[in-house]
């Protein structure tokens, strides 16, 4: 049962067609690549998700993005409740100029969560990230003081009071080095038990290390989709190959 | 003709420009030095905690300060509120069309009027109109609509200083509009809304034109028991004493001129301490 699904989806900025004809479902607790050169519209098919284009004036939608069973654009959504499901981790990690523990404790604050287990939740959230041991006694560190994969870990972190069913990764290791990438991808596999992923990635090696399923996009199309280990031996087709085998991008 | 070499030029642009510095620091530094001077001499405990006597040549200027306080005290009660959630409106929730280009452009000339037009418009609304007649209700409120440009302006762009991400990651964690403006954007713009307000105090206590018509009494010894009271001003006296009252000594003069002074960098301080705290707390 596909957790996202979209039917016959076309997005125009204005006059400007970024998404033509994109018919894909996102399978639960996997992750799904969404790779391309740039600006082949892979990070606004991400926003179209947990709708964040809404926030740029003169965006236009047509055919359907349906999120577990729910349809994403239809007039009557609740957005909150559907970013709520649908987090987003982004491509410069941005935490708040707050402390560690205020940052995890945001989404407490805004969702009027209960105080008391405050604590317990905060704990629990970096445990989940991997990032308990290294600040349980740096809770009240500003959290711009930390690494910057510490930093995208808190970013993480600070999705999970929130209770996402689903986590938007936009190139979320392109500040990173290497080795704090490779980390990150780590933590991207332990998360797939409980969240469905998907990262837009422009990094090839990434998407080939990390994901289960692999989309391509070009020029606002998806010309491919499936699994992962097809698309990077057996593509299908010759602009996929083309692609992936460094011919351009 | 020759060429300068760039070492050249680039010392005399320097020069040019801590020449230019120090020209803007003089005069602050000579009205200061100077007011302190003459002024320093008739300031004593009597000075600060008594009325004026015989004919406002003796005595103390007391109900000035304390009406001060008050003018100043209500313009911002007024101002701040009106104006920053007037900010608010314009910079996160109005279109950007040409209706908020024209209530931009509005904003940015009326901070341009001058004073006593504010104080001919107060006196016809507050005072006449609205029959508050010449109260401190009147000339708080003619003073805040004064400095509403300010602090919109000021507010403004402490709000459009907040980056944009701050706003995205809050309203892609399930926050609301105003909770992300609540908890974020507000936040993180206070410092900036808080120079806005300082401009405002300094404003309020020393500008005479809008207090002249709608609140200043020349001589009221006595201190204010409802907001519909008239009250003394350091500003008015200032400009009574000196123009009204002849053969009144210089120190009087240049000691209230000193005591405005002291007020509204006293008030402004209390301000530049809390705006230090909260900026500290922002962990950038």
């Amino acid at each position: 049962m596909s957790i996202i699904i979209t039917k016959d989806l076309n997005l125009y900025y204005g006059n400007f067609q970024a998404l033509r004809e994109i018919n894909l479902e996102v399978q639960p607790n996997k992750i799904t690549a969404l790779i391309g050169p740039s600006g082949c519209g892979k990070s606004t098919l991400l926003r179209v998700f947990n709708r964040m284009n809404d926030l740029i004036e003169g965006v236009r939608i047509e055919g359907k993005v349906i999120i577990e069973d729910e349809d994403v654009y239809h007039p009557k959504t609740d957005l909150i409740k559907l970013r709520k499901k649908v987090g987003m981790v982004f491509q410069r990690p941005n935490p708040f100029p707050l402390s560690v523990f205020e940052n995890v404790a945001f989404g407490l604050k805004i969702h009027g969560l209960s105080r008391e287990r405050i604590n317990e939740v905060v704990e629990e959230s970096l445990k989940r990230v991997m990032l308990w041991d290294d600040l349980k006694d740096k809770l009240h560190t500003p959290a711009l003081k930390l690494s910057l994969e510490q930093q995208q870990r808190l970013c993480i972190a600070r999705l999970m009071p929130v209770k996402p069913d689903i986590l938007l990764m936009d190139e979320p290791c392109s500040a990173l080095d290497p080795i704090a990438t490779q980390r990150i991808e780590e933590l991207m596999h332990w998360l797939k038990q409980n969240y469905t992923i998907v990262i837009v990635t422009h990094n090839m090696q990434q998407a080939a290390r990390v994901s289960d399923e692999t989309g391509f996009m070009l020029l606002g199309e998806l010309v491919e989709f499936g699994m992962t280990e097809q698309i990077f031996t057996t593509p299908a087709k010759r602009r996929t190959e083309e692609y992936i085998t460094g011919r351009f991008g | 003709m020759k060429k300068l070499s760039p070492k050249i030029t680039q010392k005399i642009v320097f020069s040019l420009l801590s020449l230019a510095t120090l020209l803007a620091m003089v005069p602050v530094v000579l009205i200061v030095l100077i007011i302190i001077k003459n002024g320093l001499g008739a300031i004593n405990w009597e000075f600060l905690t008594t009325a004026p006597r015989n004919g406002m040549r003796e005595g103390g200027i007391l109900p000035a300060i304390v009406g001060t306080f008050c003018l100043v005290t209500g313009a911002v009660v007024f101002a701040v509120p009106v104006g920053v959630f007037a900010a608010i409106y314009l910079n996160e929730y109005a279109k950007k069309n040409w209706l908020t280009r024209l209530i931009r452009l509005a904003i940015i000339n009326l901070a341009g009027v001058s004073s006593v037009v504010y104080g001919l418009f107060g006196l016809g609304l507050f005072v006449i109109f609205l029959k508050f007649g010449a109260s401190i209700l009147a000339g708080a409120m003619t003073l805040a609509i004064m400095n509403l440009p300010v602090i919109i302006t000021a507010t403004r762009e402490a709000l459009a200083n907040v980056p944009q991400s701050f706003r995205e990651v809050s309203l892609s964690l399930g926050a609301s509009k105003w909770q992300t403006i609540w908890h974020v954007v507000l936040p993180n713009a206070i410092p900036g809304i808080l120079t806005g307000i300082i401009l405002e105090i300094s404003r309020a206590a020393g500008e005479t034109a809008p207090i002249l018509f709608t609140v200043a009494a020349f001589y009221l010894p006595g201190f204010p028991t409802s907001v519909f009271d008239q009250v003394m001003a350091l500003p008015m006296h200032l400009y009574a004493i000196s123009t009204q009252i002849p053969n009144i000594g210089l120190d009087v003069r240049y000691g209230t001129a000193l005591v405005l002074l002291g007020v509204v960098l006293g008030v402004n301080s209390v301000v530049i301490i809390i705006r230090a705290r909260l900026r500290r707390r922002q962990k950038w």
